[in-house]
């Protein structure tokens, strides 16, 4: 019983852990974009707590700073820009139809199990707790790919981008206690500028093809079109 | 390797087999008392219905009532009708009823809960279904057929996720035996194991499909292109609507009471004693008060999903069931 | 002594044969006699099968038959006793139905005579495949069985479906024993001889062993339907006459799997992990792919066949967690999960028997067994229709039947994963339970589907609508085959004591855990890890029922003055009902459709119709599903093109000029001079 010997702490990392994949899987699954991005808000509240407990538990306290800054950025901040571009479109309640939701999460389920495996000797070099959680960060990544890949939105696409990121972050976080505070400052400031860029970019797309639909850019020039 | 399997149980090996005339009667009267509280419950979830809804609820004596009336009516046949017609109430209620003598009520130690494990118990409402869906399709009614048909559908969907959500549970506690499950459950610090959360809502997910509940199917509709369950048993009358009212309200309860055994067991007697079995009587009917609100007050937020959006939900069950599987396997086990 | 009853058993299934020759225009004798023989044939290797079984001893000798410097080896261990068995278990019900059923041959001898003397000849082979010892007598017996078998499949050659399902068996046979002759091979190049003894020393290297087990693998598994070689099963199983097609479903493909566990298990020994997963894929895999065929096929014989595929598909998933365990030394669980497929097999032979022996009952008095035209047989057959249901429940897995008994194994089996070192294998073997979960379900659904449309409901034909009840000989057939099917359910823990017996002579290990705690108990592991006690689940089914005769004996009174009205149907109120509005096979399983489209290749034809006098001027419209294999269109017909195409070219050397072949003729001398040089 490895588990119940942990201290309490570390067994509620292990749990939020889980709870940041299992949101994971949930965007990957969810056909509604409004429903991605709360759900995206949600990871990033789960990943802050963790990020917070991980701080505590290992007396880290620039850790906190970190903890803070993924609250105001990913659970609050990029959400509500998201968000807003989404009043903006008027998108509440379009879907962004995945063909085959069921294939798609086995897929996902396989490519944890796939993850879990190939970590396994990376995970031997590290401490109990951590060495479970890096396979579980890699499958965020992954699956934040998986969640590229499978969507035809671009606003679906960005939250799967930002997902992987949260899966990078998170891996930081749990494995080396975090990085030194200046690459994680840089990293967040990044994530935000992206966001931006982002918000840019979807109005221009908004604007010349009058629809957030990626699969209408597949053609490379305008000759094509007709 | 075979013993140290068993030394890992927390029981020793004698005692789920023990067979002793006390304890055989003690099955009995919780059985009988299983499928007395049945019509209760739903009656208590039906009454938060209303409250939630202003309504005035019916008393909560009305399931007892119905089913009163139901079995002081005669009993009419469709010309069609077939024996399988006939006996098919008798074997839902038989195996709704055997599915509620083995599963731990208020006591674990149940001599009748060595008869099956949890995959078993699944096999007996997977009997019922049998038969409720041939019986569906006796008469040669359209709508009849259309229920069997959806029915055996969701319900060969939901067994993966099921499955899946007692796989986890077993390995956690390395038993599908109900009575071992719940005792292992219960001693092992587990309130954090993201495993059992996990397992606990594909559980309910695929419990409330089960069941035919809101958002899969409405037990109180009156549109039949939207019946599933209501649409098989729309020619019956008489005793046989009545037992198989009955069976339905007695699997919600049997659902109801693994969710609350298998995932918050906290309360449940480990022995006869008297005073351990009012606890349990106690901390039971607490909990399936704040379980028939929490289902009402979410059947009451949510609507009914069309039928090719159910895979969908239980798809997310099966989902739900598998991370926690891989949770165990990843972070728990080590 | 057990060796000489399989002989003799042998013996009779031969003589069958010879008498059905021998009488041939005396179709009344000819009928009897053979199928006494058969009979008696199927007692004998019962009797041999269990006593081999119980004694858990091998018997050997050998024959002076075959090649002068190898005769003919014959053993009979606990592993060739058990498939023994399901033979006789099979053959004696299917001789009973078969007397019976070949009556409507008795005007056309010359359909009889062959069809019987074949039956013989098949039922002899499937006997010897059993009890060959060396690698010549098992392909002479094999292929003994597949042509026997051919023939039988071809029996009704004046249609061109059948001509083309024999024509595909044949093909596929083939393949597969040049497959099984090969992997053979592979084991006599390193051991000394072609005999077993010396094959199962033979010492062989991973890579070697990996080719064996492959070519062993698609040989057997072509006869055992795995996917994607099952091709040929669903379309030869349901043209064979119904006594045979029982056989077929319900042993030979048995056969296939008694030579994948000899080749594998016993000839092979050590095996390796990765076999498992390998096997446990295809397993999960065909059992998956079976049952959603299974599930939209409209004809009663083919539905059956594809479950068929469905069901091996479970056995061989139950072979791969041996295959898993015994890989990593856990030869405990290995034996568990052997245990639990051999006993999968063993219920398959019966129920699947079974319900062909419906099919055919249904095809014998209904003329039909496309369920679009058939409903309502319950009441016309009632005895037919009780066993076809035991049949269904059995295959459905519910409990206290066979079915269930078998699949609960192998989910103990499968959930026994946590003990395993690897986290791979310990997340994907749930993933392959939860795969037998969905495909026990859609069991279910398809056999709700089969008996609610053909036996339930309305007659939706003339022919379905004057079907009379069938033969005793036919209905006896069944009985037994039903009784058999319920008795293995109920008592599982006599029937895992018996296989443990076969663990242990073959892997080392039996389960005493298993039945540790009395026939009442089956207990795989341990008693607090899981228990299921059969009789005691059977008894509350038992009572379920006696309420209902209690019931109807109190009211039987009140029933004299009063008779139960009956009325017409409800239905909400919609009025008179025909038997089309009734629910089709095909309405049946459209939600299924609609969830895993793209699995099936569907073609739907929707074409006007004459609308029928008396119902009114809706617009009529005919409207019928075509289900093809996805495989064929993916995998074969490409392939039956590549070779045409290949033909083609080489078929350039072949100018008509007798010079050239002299040619030929001359430059292969100088070659092989030059290579013997």
């Amino acid at each position: 019983m490895f588990f119940a010997q942990l201290p309490i702490y570390e067994q509620a990392i292990l749990a939020l852990a889980a709870g940041v994949l299992l949101l994971s899987f949930f965007m990957l699954a969810h056909p509604r974009i409004y429903s991605v991005i709360k759900l995206f808000a949600w990871q990033g509240l789960v990943l802050a707590a963790t990020t917070a407990l991980v701080a505590f538990d290992s007396q880290t306290p620039h850790l906190y700073i970190s903890a803070v800054l993924t609250l105001g950025l990913k659970a609050v901040f990029i959400p509500w820009l998201l968000l807003r571009m989404v009043d903006k479109f008027e998108m509440h309640h379009e879907l962004d139809e995945i063909r085959r939701p069921g294939l798609t999460l086995l897929t996902a389920g396989a490519l944890v199990v796939f993850c879990y495996h190939t970590t396994l000797p990376i995970a031997e070099l590290l401490l109990a707790i951590t060495r479970n959680v890096i396979a579980i960060c890699m499958s965020v990544v992954l699956l934040g790919m998986l969640m590229l890949v499978s969507r035809n939105k671009a606003l679906t696409q960005v939250v799967g981008f930002m997902t992987l990121e949260n899966g990078l972050f998170f891996a930081a976080v749990a494995v080396t206690k975090g990085m030194p505070m200046v690459v994680e400052l840089g990293i967040a400031f990044d994530v935000l500028i992206a966001a931006v860029i982002f918000g840019v970019f979807f109005l221009h797309i908004r604007q010349s093809i009058d629809s957030l639909d990626i699969s209408r850019l597949s053609r490379l020039s305008e000759a094509e079109r007709e | 390797m075979a013993a140290s399997l068993v030394a890992a149980a927390p029981l020793d090996a004698a005692a789920p087999l023990a067979m002793n005339a006390a304890g055989w009667l003690l099955a009995l009267a919780q059985t009988a008392l299983f499928v007395a509280a049945a019509p209760l419950f739903a009656g208590w979830i039906k009454r938060v219905k209303c409250w939630l809804q202003n309504r005035q609820p019916p008393p909560l004596a009305q399931g007892y009532r119905d089913l009163r009336r139901l079995f002081a009516k005669r009993v009419r046949l469709a010309d069609q009708a077939s024996v399988v017609f006939r006996i098919a109430p008798y074997l839902v209620f038989g195996a709704t009823i055997l599915a509620a003598a083995v599963t731990p009520f208020l006591s674990v130690n149940l001599p009748t809960a060595a008869i099956t494990d949890a995959i078993a118990l699944t096999g007996f409402f997977a009997f019922a279904r049998f038969f409720l869906a041939l019986a569906g399709m006796d008469i040669g009614t359209a709508f009849g057929g259309m229920g069997s048909s959806r029915e055996m559908t969701l319900s060969a969907l939901a067994e993966p996720a099921m499955l899946m959500a007692l796989f986890t549970v077993a390995m956690v506690a390395s038993s599908t035996n109900l009575a071992t499950v719940i005792t292992s459950i219960e001693t092992q610090m587990v309130m954090t194991r993201p495993s059992l959360w996990f397992a606990a809502f594909g559980f309910l997910l695929v419990a409330v499909a089960e069941t035919g509940r809101i958002p899969v199917d409405n037990p109180a509709t009156h549109l039949e292109l939207t019946m599933i369950h209501e649409a098989m048993i729309l020619e019956y009358g008489g005793r046989h609507l009545g037992m198989l009212e009955w069976a339905a309200q007695l699997k919600l309860l049997v659902y109801a009471v693994l969710a609350i055994n298998i995932f918050n067991p906290w309360g449940i007697a480990h022995e006869d004693s008297a005073s351990a079995l009012g606890l349990a009587i106690a901390a039971m009917a607490g909990k399936l008060l704040v379980l028939g609100i929490v289902l009402a007050v979410t059947e009451t937020l949510q609507a009914k999903l069309r039928l090719f959006r159910v895979p969908v939900f239980l798809m997310l069950a099966f989902t739900l069931a598998l991370g926690g599987m891989l949770s165990f396997i990843i972070l728990e086990a080590g | 002594m057990n060796l000489q009853g399989a002989m003799a058993a042998i013996g009779l299934a031969l003589l069958s044969s010879l008498l059905a020759l021998l009488l041939h225009g005396r179709p009344g004798s000819q009928r009897l006699l053979a199928f006494l023989a058969l009979g008696l044939s199927a007692a004998a290797s019962l009797v041999a099968g269990i006593a081999a079984l119980s004694t858990g001893q091998a018997e050997a000798t050998t024959l002076p038959l075959g090649l002068p410097w190898l005769a003919w080896h014959l053993r009979l261990d606990a592993l060739s006793g058990f498939f023994l068995a399901i033979i006789g278990l099979v053959s004696l019900p299917a001789a009973v139905y078969g007397w019976g059923y070949c009556r409507v041959y008795d005007d056309a001898p010359a359909r009889l005579t062959p069809m019987l003397a074949f039956t013989g000849l098949f039922v002899a082979g499937m006997q010897l495949v059993l009890l060959a010892d060396d690698a010549y007598a098992f392909m002479i017996a094999w292929e003994l069985m597949s042509l026997a078998s051919y023939f039988l499949v071809a029996s009704h050659h004046e249609r061109a479906e059948a001509r083309h399902a024999a024509f595909l068996y044949l093909l596929m046979a083939h393949a597969g024993g040049l497959a099984i002759l090969l992997s053979f091979g592979v084991l006599a190049g390193f051991g000394g001889g072609f005999d077993f003894a010396s094959l199962r020393a033979s010492p062989l290297n991973p890579l070697w062993a990996g080719v064996c087990f492959g070519l062993a693998l698609a040989g057997f598994g072509t006869k055992a339907g795995l996917v994607p070689l099952h091709i040929w099963l669903p379309e030869a199983h349901p043209v064979a006459p119904s006594h045979v097609s029982g056989l077929l479903s319900g042993v030979i493909v048995k056969m296939a799997l008694y030579g994948f566990i000899r080749v594998v298990f016993d000839l092979i020994g050590e095996v390796h992990w990765a076999w498992g997963v390998a096997v446990l894929a295809i397993g999960a895999g065909t059992a998956l792919y079976g049952v959603l065929y299974a599930l939209v096929q409209s004809d009663l014989k083919r539905l059956l066949a594809y479950s068929t595929v469905e069901n091996m598909g479970i056995v061989f998933l139950g072979l791969g967690l041996a295959l898993i365990y015994l890989g990593n030394g856990q030869v405990f669980l290995g034996a568990l999960a052997f245990v639990a497929a051999l006993f999968h097999a063993l219920n398959h032979a019966c129920f699947k028997s079974l319900l062909f022996f419906g099919a055919g009952a249904v095809l014998h008095q209904a003329h039909e067994t496309e369920l679009s035209r058939l409903g309502g047989l319950l009441n016309r057959m009632p005895w037919t229709g009780f066993l076809f249901l035991l049949g269904c429940l059995s295959i459905a897995s519910l409990p206290p039947f066979n079915g269930f008994a078998s699949e609960w194994l192998i989910f103990q089996a499968a959930l026994q994963a946590g003990s395993l070192d690897s986290g791979v294998l310990r997340a994907s073997i749930p993933v392959a339970a939860a795969v037998l979960a969905l495909t026990a379900a859609l069991s279910a659904t398809t056999f709700v589907k089969a008996y609610g449309i053909a036996f339930l409901g309305q007659a939706r034909s003339p022919h379905a609508r004057h079907a009379r009840e069938a033969d005793f000989s036919l209905r006896l057939g069944q009985a037994i085959l039903a009784l058999l099917c319920l008795a293995l359910g109920v008592l599982p823990t006599l029937v895992v004591e018996a296989l443990g017996r076969v663990s242990f002579a073959l892997l080392g290990h039996d389960l005493p855990s298993a039945t540790a705690h009395g026939w009442l108990w089956l207990t795989p592991v341990a008693a607090q890890k899981a228990s299921y006690s059969a009789p005691l689940v059977f008894a509350g089914i038992l009572l379920a029922v006696a309420a209902w005769a209690a019931v109807w004996l109190i009211l039987k009174r009140k029933r004299r003055d009063q008779p139960v009205p009956r009325v017409p149907a409800w239905d909400c109120g919609f009025g008179e009902l025909s038997p089309r509005m009734q629910y089709s096979a095909a309405s049946f399983s459209m939600p299924i459709q609609q969830i895993f489209r793209g699995v099936w290749r569907i073609r739907a034809d929707s074409q006007p119709a004459q609308p029928e006098p008396g119902l009114g001027h809706a617009a009529y419209r005919r409207y019928a599903l075509h289900v093809e294999d996805w495989l064929w269109q993916a995998l074969y017909a490409p392939l039956a093109a590549g070779v045409l195409a290949a033909a083609r070219r080489v078929a350039l050397i072949q100018t008509g000029h007798l010079r050239h072949y002299l040619l030929y003729s001359f430059f292969t001398l100088v070659l092989l001079l030059w290579l013997l040089r």
